[in-house]
């Protein structure tokens, strides 16, 4: 009963967060309805015993891409007003595609049955959950049997870190940056004579 | 209706895909809340993912919902990143003015 009411109690924040992404006039509050989203996601994950994942989501979308959303929304100065004029022009168009979109994937989510045999199909059958946890479960399979796809994505990771800093990053004219390898190069005959100066006749 | 079945969790999945899809089309003009848009899909996506994992006890699930994050969050860098230049180079993020590289 009370996983019936926290599921029912995530679903509708989940839905209606997501809606308001969508329709809020500030950007700023989209992407607090988005973090709320990624919170009630998490949520639901943990109800579906997935844990780890529901840690990961926490921490992944709401600690590091929600807040580069607010940063990026923060630091670009746009007029978001004269952004939504004509949006209501696709509108029908949206409504119908999304409709239709909506009714063919309930139709056939709606109907889903498994086969009694589909278990025996199971790639990396869960351990029971009294001897064996999830986080656990997920390190024993991942480091093992996914161990190349798990070494790719961290390679997707670090291309992408790469990828945005080469992108934004900008050379100014102007700027007294300390050049190194000039001081370090540097000859104390370039900066300095001495001099033997007679004692009594001054410089 | 009382008990919870995979099928809750694919038809919410479902609502949320279609609100990500619909939110393109209502902000077409807005490229952050377009890859918001994205984002939630991926979501959904991942609410499938762990649904059947879930429901079938096959952890594989997990772990793909685990590199589906991955993935997302590279392409939310990326994609903010070319937003940022973007701006610096035309002083607009809107849709319409991304039309430079038309061929």
């Amino acid at each position: 009963m009370l996983e019936t009411i926290a599921f029912y109690l995530f679903a509708t924040v989940l839905t209606l967060s997501a809606l308001r992404v969508i329709t809020a006039r500030n950007p700023v509050h989209s992407v607090l309805f988005l973090i709320l989203a990624f919170f009630n996601a998490a949520g639901l994950f943990v109800l579906l015993g997935a844990e780890f994942v529901a840690m990961i989501l926490v921490i992944v979308y709401v600690g590091a891409v929600a807040v580069l959303f607010l940063f990026v929304v923060m630091m670009l100065d746009i007029n978001f007003v004269e952004m939504r004029k004509g949006a209501t022009r696709y509108m029908p168009l949206g409504v119908l595609l999304g409709g239709v979109l909506l009714t063919e994937l309930t139709m056939l989510f709606g109907a889903w049955k498994f086969s009694p045999q589909i278990a025996q199909n199971a790639a990396s059958p869960t351990p029971a959950i009294d001897s064996v946890e999830n986080t656990h479960a997920i390190g024993a399979i991942l480091y093992t049997d996914y161990v190349f796809i798990f070494q790719v994505s961290g390679l997707v990771l670090l291309v992408a870190m790469i990828g945005a800093i080469v992108l934004t990053h900008r050379v100014r004219a102007g700027v007294r940056h300390q050049k190194v390898s000039d001081q370090v190069n540097r000859k104390i005959s370039d900066s300095m004579d001495i001099q033997s100066i007679k004692p009594g006749s001054g410089a | 209706m009382l008990d919870i079945g995979l099928s809750h969790y694919l038809t919410l999945a479902a609502v949320l895909f279609t609100i990500g899809v619909f939110g393109i089309f209502l902000n077409r003009k807005n490229v952050i809340i377009i890859l918001m848009s994205i984002e939630m899909m991926l979501l959904s996506v991942n609410i499938n993912f762990v649904a059947f994992s879930s429901f079938l006890e096959d952890l594989s699930g997990q772990v793909f919902t685990m590199f589906v994050l991955t993935v997302a969050a590279a392409e939310a860098a990326i994609g903010l990143a070319i937003l940022v230049v973007f701006f610096r180079n035309k002083g607009s993020i809107a849709v319409d003015d991304i039309s430079t590289l038309k061929g």
